[in-house]
């Protein structure tokens, strides 16, 4: 059986010549849920753009169950790049199309099904996210959490072999955002040998899912283990990320206002 | 002294930049041309697409051609009286609609009309992440998104483009021999004895030209409005529209010379 560990070998990626992931040594391992945790800006996105296929590394390697994904052919790459599930922030669901239709998508494209048979394949995973009811609205008619959940339902109706997420509890109530970690849980559990890898600054999210973490500050990994590896560790940025406590080189950040912009503001604020 | 080593260096990567804008905008269309025989569920996305240009533009395009013919008719008629010409204002009328008004003023009024509506709906798509979506459920996106707008296009275009053209001429006969007592047997034996199967055909291949540069160009800004050097965001798309509609409108006018030059 072929393992779907993701591997990430002396990685630099960045746009144009502005370099974002510096360095990057980690591995994912296959058959757990991996969660790729940091601040905003530190680069978990444009990790997970690597690992997709949609943003070639500056330097260094992205290797996927042993192979080296940018080293492929273009038939090889869509080869592999077909047992991935993407999971994108908001959902990217296709605004013309129903629930059900951008949930059936990448089996109406790729295979000649009936359109009964579409339907059913759709309705089931629409009904494992609780959207059963919801398959002929459209994605503008949904909550954001909603549109979430329709995006994972899109993401395994191919059943495949990694699952990524892109920050899918992020702007999401508490209550929906448990929900959506129950969900992954569950994902995990129903396709027990699926890699799972989840993008997150969320730490409830990290405690309630994760079997492995990675994180990531200003681009340079800082810690790749286990969850009770990262609780136990001793390292200070991650002590003040783990007790959501500000970094008190940081903390003495307020300079008063200019006075000719208080001044305006008073007589605006008077008028 | 600095201007000496700054101006070459600027007036060659301009140049560079431009070779390499003009080669990504062929690809692109290439591209976009070859995937219409690769892909599967080509036509009901095409019909979709042709219902968007052609009949949403119909209405549109009746209008414009009516009151252009009738413009033409008018201008024609108060030309054409001081040398005794008035019979001619047939021709005049057809000539000018078939070789040169119509093809351009269709292809004008269709990138305003869904032009600017392909910048901006694949723009917002592309700044939504839906065009990655799509590639990574290995959908290509070019052959989705690209590929029915062109062939639609290529339908579309010709079809309005005639229709245009006999909407006008009713327009110039609604001017030169309802309101100005034109000999209406005159007015349609010119057209008949002087329109040609060349200027026809000059017209149909006019009319597919500018529906391929329209549809490219517009496709292209929207698909690529994350690479916009002058805005992110919603702010690209917009600018993407713009870019689309000011490029393809002067393409159009650019090429039509070129095409003219040929023709004739």
């Amino acid at each position: 059986m072929q393992a779907w560990d993701i591997a990430f070998k002396a990685l630099h990626a960045g746009y144009d010549d502005y370099t974002v992931l510096r360095n990057i040594n980690a591995n994912l391992p296959t058959g757990k849920i991996s969660v790729i945790l940091g601040g905003s800006g530190c680069g978990k996105s444009t990790l997970l753009r690597q690992i997709i296929g949609l943003s070639r590394p500056l330097s260094g390697a992205v290797m996927i169950g042993g192979k080296d994904i940018f080293a492929l052919s273009h038939a090889e790459f869509r080869k592999m790049r077909r047992q991935m599930g993407v999971l994108f922030q908001d959902g990217a669901l296709l605004g013309a199309l129903t629930l059900a239709q951008n949930v059936a998508l990448p089996l109406s494209e790729h295979l000649k099904l009936s359109k009964a048979l579409l339907r059913k394949a759709a309705l089931r995973v629409l009904r494992m996210v609780g959207l059963e009811n919801f398959a002929d609205f459209y994605p503008n008619q949904l909550s954001g959490g909603m549109r979430k959940r329709a995006g994972l339902a899109r993401a395994i109706i191919t059943e495949p072999r990694i699952l990524l997420c892109d920050e899918p509890t992020s702007g999401l109530d508490p209550i929906t955002a448990a929900r959506m970690d129950a969900l992954l849980r569950s994902m995990h559990t129903h396709y027990q040998d699926m890699t799972l890898v989840v993008v997150s600054h969320d730490l409830a999210s990290l405690r309630a899912i994760a079997q492995h973490v990675l994180i990531i500050k200003d681009g340079s990994t800082i810690f790749a283990g286990t969850p009770k590896a990262m609780e136990a560790s001793t390292n200070p940025y991650l002590q003040h990320f783990l007790r959501r406590e500000t970094d008190e080189r940081n903390t003495d950040t307020h300079t008063p206002i200019d006075a000719n912009i208080r001044a305006s503001l008073d007589k605006w604020l008077e008028s | 002294m600095i201007l000496l080593r700054t101006f070459p260096a600027a007036l060659g990567r301009y140049w560079l930049n431009s070779t390499a804008a003009v080669g990504n905008l062929t690809l692109f269309m290439l591209s976009g041309l070859y995937q219409i025989f690769t892909t599967r569920k080509i036509f009901p996305r095409t019909l979709q697409q042709v219902y968007i240009i052609g009949h949403k533009s119909l209405f549109v395009i009746l209008l414009i051609g009516a009151f252009c013919g009738m413009v033409i008719g008018l201008q024609g008629y108060y030309t054409l009286v001081q040398f005794g010409s008035v019979g001619m204002l047939g021709s005049a009328v057809s000539l000018t609609l078939i070789r040169e008004l119509g093809p351009v003023l269709t292809a004008i009024m269709l990138t305003g009309r869904a032009g600017s509506s392909m910048a901006a709906e694949i723009g917002v798509m592309r700044i939504t992440d839906q065009i990655d979506a799509l590639d990574v459920m290995d959908i290509s996106s070019l052959a989705y998104l690209v590929s029915p707008r062109l062939l639609a296009s290529l339908i579309s275009f010709p079809l309005l483009t005639a229709i245009f053209d006999v909407i006008g001429i009713f327009g110039g006969y609604t001017t030169g021999v309802l309101l100005l007592n034109v000999n209406e047997g005159a007015y349609f034996y010119r057209i008949a004895s002087s329109v040609t199967m060349t200027d026809i055909g000059g017209g149909f291949i006019k009319s597919v030209v500018f529906g391929l540069l329209v549809t490219t160009v517009c496709c292209h800004q929207g698909y690529n409005a994350h690479h916009r050097r002058d805005s992110v965001g919603p702010a690209a798309v917009g600018n993407a529209t713009t870019s689309a509609v000011v490029i393809s409108c002067v393409l159009i006018l650019v090429s039509d010379y070129a095409l003219t030059s040929f023709l004739l």
